[in-house]
């Protein structure tokens, strides 16, 4: 069964911008599924029609077999979705908002509010659910619309970078949630997110979409593999004559007395420091470059 | 797996119905000074100036005293303006907000929602319906005629004015746009209904033109109810009435069907 299967989906917004041209995605039921891409590259277009907030141009999405166009309500009941933007009423009791959105799915208002209850507990809510959403911090409201997706038990969850300004603490203990969802109650979750190692913990399977097309999909594991490059930033203490040209290593930029370097993983920097020695050139500090989505992608559209 | 799915569709779409209005009742409670105080202290201020001292000096109007004829309208008024202010603006600013995606990304339909929105309107033109006619039971008897003809009248027209708010919240992009047809529209359309005078005392050419005036029928076919008489047939007053709800309900739908200025 599959959890999600997008085909030949197009999107024109109506000032003539294509943001999908043609997308082809397919998401197993049960899987852990990360979407990811630079920005404006089309995820919360896709998004946005999977939960038939945006209309699609041309081509199908289907949700556990549900078309989104033909058969909304059957699909719709299915999807929970925490969108990229926040979109609470900001006036509302929070408690009150996720009852509502309870009543929305047609839960009866006890048994929404027992629910409501529960998430916002796991959520660390609970004690808020008296304020309003404008009361609430922003890892706070993230929480908050996790909870309110999860309201109707629906069997596919997409969130829309979910963990944007969160702060490392509370995004692990989201991270701990969703990957509970996942396992005890097998709950297929699709995320975006610009955080490469979120990407890496969570999810078993990858798409990268690229100017509204997917350009790679596969096993996480798998294209992590092809990735091995790390980026290092040197400080010296004298701007190079020249940048040193050696094997395997790869000079992105050379601003002044900074350089930074691309090296596959293992290789030995010791080549680096000899050319850089026999300028009489110190290295000052050298950092390793986090490994963002941004440089991951690059890389990857690169090689291709 | 969603443990909703064998839950009949209409039994959610009920729920949801349910859900909305209560939701909107509570809005509008929840601001009473903001939404039902105003109303009543107009209509009182023009019971006062209008009825009390204006009216001591007309004989009649249209075969009854100055105040018994201008109450029905002041309800009236009351009713279309709450009614369709209330639809506009809680929809334009949860279109705003964009918590409208809650509703649309529910497994229910767009009538579903109209629904929710329309009967929300209902409610509060009706309070502040009630709430006006309390305060016009200072300064004259208002017994109904025709109860159920009067209850109807004012049904409908809660109805086709919530209509009207809710096409209006669909396509406005700003605060203005929701304070523009009450001011510009139904304001004038309400004062030239004939609130304040019979349209006997027009000349032929400004009574046909009136005839043209939706509110005309309404304030009417209130005032039928109340006080059993009025210028216009009974009959025509709800035809039109009718007419213009189920035009505005199909365009209402259409317009949240095809997603409207709330959807890309
Ligand atoms: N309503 C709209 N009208 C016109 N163009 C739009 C609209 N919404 C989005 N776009 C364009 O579509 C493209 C894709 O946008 P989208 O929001 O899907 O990107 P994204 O992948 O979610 O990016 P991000 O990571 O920044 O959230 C962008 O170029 C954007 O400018
Ligand atoms: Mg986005």
């Amino acid at each position: 069964m599959n959890a999600l299967v997008i085909n030949d989906l197009v999107k024109r917004y109506d000032n003539g911008f294509e943001a999908l041209k043609g997308c082809n995605l397919t998401v197993e039921a049960g899987d852990f599924f990360a979407l990811l891409g630079p920005n404006g590259a089309g995820k919360s277009t896709a998004i946005g029609i999977i939960s038939s907030l945006v209309r699609p141009t041309s081509g199908r999405v289907s949700v556990f077999g549900h078309d989104v166009v033909q058969e909304p309500e059957a699909a719709k009941r299915m999807l929970g979705l925490v969108p990229q933007e926040i979109n609470f009423n900001q006036f509302e009791p929070i408690l009150e908002i996720l009852i509502n959105v309870g009543g929305y799915n047609g839960i009866a208002r006890n048994e929404a509010r027992d629910r409501a209850e529960h998430y916002l507990n796991q959520l660390s809510l609970w004690d808020k659910r008296r304020a309003s959403a404008r009361e609430l911090s922003g890892g706070m409201k993230r929480r908050l619309m996790i909870a309110r997706a999860l309201i109707h038990h629906p069997g596919l969850l997409i969130l829309d970078e979910p963990t944007a300004g969160v702060d490392i603490e509370i995004r692990r203990s989201m991270w701990d949630f969703l990957q509970k969802m996942n396992a005890d109650n097998g709950t297929t979750i699709i995320l975006t997110t610009h955080y490469l190692e979120e990407a890496e913990a969570l999810c078993r399977n990858v798409a990268i979409i690229d100017q509204g097309s997917i350009v790679e999909q596969g096993q996480v594991a798998s294209l992590l593999s092809r990735s091995m490059v790390e980026t290092f930033v040197l400080d010296l203490d004298a701007a190079p004559e020249s940048p040193p040209l050696l094997d395997n290593i790869t000079i992105n930029s050379l601003s002044d007395n900074r350089l930074e370097v691309e090296v596959p993983r293992g290789t030995n920097l010791n080549q680096l420091f000899a050319a850089l020695e026999r300028q009489s050139i110190q290295v000052m500090s050298m950092r390793n470059k986090t490994n963002r989505l941004e440089e991951f992608f690059l890389r990857l559209v690169k090689s291709q | 797996m969603s443990d909703t799915n064998d839950n009949s569709h209409l039994a959610v779409n009920l729920v949801a119905f349910r859900t909305i209005v209560v939701r909107e009742v509570m809005r509008f409670v929840r601001i009473w000074v903001q939404t039902i105080t105003p109303p009543a202290i107009n209509a009182l201020l023009y019971m006062l100036i209008f009825g009390g001292l204006i009216g001591s000096r007309i004989e009649e109007m249209g075969g009854h005293p100055y105040m018994d004829f201008i109450v029905p309208g002041l309800i009236m008024m009351a009713v279309i303006i709450n009614s369709y202010s209330n639809v506009s603006s809680s929809f334009f600013s949860n279109k705003f907000q964009r918590n409208i995606e809650e509703l649309l990304i529910a497994p229910i339909s767009n009538f579903t929602i109209l629904a929710g929105f329309v009967v929300g309107g209902v409610c509060r033109g009706l309070c502040v319906g009630v709430v006006v006619a309390v305060v016009s039971l200072f300064f004259t008897k208002l017994v109904p005629e025709h109860y159920f003809i009067t209850i109807a009248v004012t049904i409908l027209t809660a109805i086709m004015f919530s209509l009207g708010g809710l096409i209006n919240g669909i396509f406005a992009r700003s605060f203005d746009d929701i304070s523009i047809v009450p001011n510009f529209v139904l304001t004038p359309l309400t004062y030239l209904g004939g609130i304040f005078y019979s349209i006997e005392f027009l000349s032929p050419f400004w009574q046909t033109v009136s005839l043209a005036n939706p509110v005309m029928y309404m304030i009417n076919g209130f005032r039928f109810g109340i006080l059993g008489s009025s210028d216009i047939d009974i009959r025509v007053a709800f035809g039109v009435i009718i007419a213009f709800i189920i035009v505005l309900g199909f365009i209402a739908l259409r317009l949240l069907n095809r997603g409207v200025g709330i959807k890309h």
